[in-house]
């Protein structure tokens, strides 16, 4: 039978699967961070059971962690218990935790991708719904609940039924200034954000096989925002040359049996999906938000519909717009470069590659903050600090920080962010806070004007 | 798990769709290392005002709504994968969410809590909120056993679907790690065959 990527991932690491419900699916690489974590342990302590497989669990330190004096004790002394635990349970467990102020040490779904402990073909889980960022590998990476990750701490496995295959193909030539996170944005805004509930989503196309892994990381992260539990994109020789030489990748021989059985990790020509969607490249512009769910996005020199879904004018009341309305020259006093979605090396090239030169407009705050110490560090080393100080923005240390605000950096209440984060929900970098979510150039533009604008006027 | 057979109660109505779960329960509530507590934060930012005063207009907060069943718009509980918001709604006293659509990941959060989502038909939907707000005491029966959702005295049903094996737990107050952990020697021996090739033993 003809089989798609995901079958062939998926099918591999069934166990058993249970008459009229759901497959046991063996996890090969178990993600854990401070927030979702804690509850799990003691699940497992008050039933007495060991931690199955420490070996293939990686800890990180990233939801709730200051962005600044990352030497110091953190302040907020719930979080510094939060931390204090996943320390104690990672030491109890023999777990390796790459916590605050270790080299490795950054968002869950950045640092596991740089390290190589992300590869194709493999299954891996975290308790966060951006798991599915993962799937850019060629690789089955879903978000579960804590009750899961105990679960998968018992025995490295999920209790999960098989989703259904949806996918999404968008072919022909990207625009100038049109990012990856303007190419995901649109088929959000295109399909609303439930399309995707029940299925698995592979992304196919020249313009997925034309973008580097970071534009495909952040493509596949917000396939949760469409509603489907991951995305994936076949494995490619661009995949195999990232992959290639990381940390915890396999070496020598190692790399290239695994790379001979990666290359067989495509979709059959003729496979069938239960759902498929098409886009041109040429339609797609610089995206913006305007409500309070991911789907509700326009191009940037758009206008706000003005027949709207039963939630719009809730969703339009809490952002201050009316419907028609053009955002464009609307005054943006808060920037926001960060989070699992943009923070890797690629987008601070690109946000920097337009500041440079140029200084932010005085009305805005505009926060930087890298996705793990190693892009901080490249940042460091490719003179990317100077261009951003030099501009006026504020570069911070690692972590999740004002994507979801847990931490001390939020937005203001009643204040507009234009962030290169994933949702725009109500109060979600902040009480009162609105978020317009957008690409890192978008941001950066935006930073530099103190307004919306059409910046691609202005691209070389 | 406790376990869930029928239920007959009234219900509260919350007639907004996309409910995301930063609105079930805020990020910054996350912080605890326990499950206890969430309740009192459900809806938090709904509920209340900038003052922490109760804000009249919401459903949870008007003296005529109570009950364990919520009934609520389109598409519940997207958004992040927090199981802490399946918590705060079945420490608020809810036993039962009614949409006409839920994310994925919500619902498995729900159904590991002992928190039955009832999907239903849009047009049911709607039927049950213009039931519960005309008449605010008006029972609604859940019947996990027949996947059978109603009101008995307008004599309204519909069916529901579950997956089989969700219900049996549900029933039985059967929960996931204990089926799981009497696999292990299955998963040993699929670990043995490594009939998969990623370098998934290879220690970090």
């Amino acid at each position: 039978m003809k089989k798609t990527l995901f079958d062939k991932i998926w099918d591999s690491h069934v166990i058993e699967s249970i008459p009229n419900g759901p497959d046991i699916l063996y996890i090969d690489k178990h993600l854990i961070h401070e927030v979702t974590s804690p509850q799990a342990f003691n699940e497992l302590k008050e039933r007495g059971i060991s931690v199955f497989r420490p070996d293939q669990i990686v800890a990180t330190a990233d939801h709730n962690t200051p962005t600044e004096n990352q030497h110091l004790p953190v302040k907020d002394l719930l979080s510094r218990k939060q931390l204090k635990e996943l320390t104690q349970n990672c030491e109890e467990n023999n777990i390796t935790l790459y916590g605050l102020g270790h080299p490795y040490n950054g968002i869950v779904h950045v640092m596991a991708p740089e390290l190589g402990i992300t590869q194709p073909g493999m299954t891996m889980v975290c308790g966060d719904s951006h798991t599915s960022t993962h799937g850019a590998f060629g690789t089955i990476a879903f978000g579960i609940g804590t009750s899961q990750v105990s679960q998968v701490f018992a025995s490295q496995c999920v209790l999960v039924q098989k989703p259904k295959k949806l996918r999404v193909n968008v072919n022909g030539k990207l625009k100038k200034g049109v990012l990856p996170k303007d190419v995901i944005l649109y088929i959000i805004s295109k399909l609303g954000t439930n399309s995707g509930t029940g299925y698995f989503c592979e992304y196919a196309g020249n313009v997925f096989e034309e973008m580097s892994m970071e534009g495909r990381m952040t493509v596949c992260n917000m396939s949760i925002e469409m509603g489907a539990r991951g995305g994936l994109i076949a494995p490619d020789e661009t995949t195999f040359e990232y992959v290639k030489g990381k940390e915890f990748a396999p070496k020598g021989e190692n790399f290239e049996a695994a790379q001979a059985y990666w290359k067989t990790l495509k979709t059959d020509e003729d496979a069938e999906f239960d759902q498929e969607y098409s886009f041109d490249a040429e339609d797609i512009e610089p995206m913006i938000t305007y409500g309070t769910n991911p789907g509700m996005g326009i191009k940037i020199t758009g206008s706000i519909p003005m027949e709207g879904g039963k939630s719009d004018a809730k969703a339009l009341a809490y952002m201050g717009f009316k419907p028609g309305e053009s955002l464009l020259e609307k005054t943006i006093n808060w920037i926001f470069i960060g989070s699992c979605t943009n923070s890797r090396i690629e987008d601070f090239r690109q946000a920097a590659a337009y500041i440079k030169g140029k200084q932010k407009a005085s009305n805005v705050n505009a926060l930087i903050v890298p996705g793990s110490r190693q892009v901080a560090a490249q940042i460091e080393a490719e003179g990317l600090r100077e261009v951003f100080e030099n501009a006026g923005f504020t570069l911070r240390q690692p972590g999740c920080s004002a994507c979801l605000a847990m931490n001390d950096d939020k937005i203001p209440a009643g204040e507009y962010c234009v962030s290169t984060s994933n949702r725009n929900f109500e109060g979600r970098q902040g009480q009162g806070s609105r978020t317009i979510l957008a690409s890192p150039l978008t941001a950066a533009a935006t930073a530099v004007s103190g307004k919306l604008t059409d910046f691609t006027k202005h691209l070389n | 798990m406790e376990k869930f057979i029928t239920l007959t109660d009234t219900a509260v109505p919350l007639e907004i769709e996309n409910v995301d779960t930063d609105q079930i329960i805020p990020a910054r509530f996350l912080k605890a290392t326990d499950k206890a507590g969430f309740g009192e934060n459900l809806f938090r930012d709904w509920r209340f005002d900038n003052n922490d005063q109760p804000n009249p207009e919401f459903a949870l907060n008007k003296p005529e709504y109570k009950g364990s069943i919520l009934v609520a718009g389109d598409n519940f509980g997207c958004g992040s994968s927090r199981e802490h918001a399946a918590w705060a709604i079945k420490a608020y006293g809810f036993t039962v969410v009614v949409s006409s659509y839920f994310a994925d990941i919500f619902k498995g959060n729900a159904l590991n809590n002992g928190l039955l989502p009832v999907q239903v038909s849009p047009g049911f939907l709607d039927e049950l909120f213009i039931e519960i707000t005309k008449d605010p005491s008006v029972e609604i029966k859940v019947d996990l056993e027949a996947q059978k959702i109603g009101i008995p005295k307008k004599d309204i049903s519909e069916h529901f679907e579950i997956d089989p094996y969700k219900k049996t737990c549900m029933i039985n107050g059967f929960d996931d790690i204990d089926f799981l952990v009497s696999k292990l020697d299955a998963i040993k021996e699929f670990e043995q065959k490594k009939s998969h090739k990623t370098q998934a033993t290879t220690p970090l």
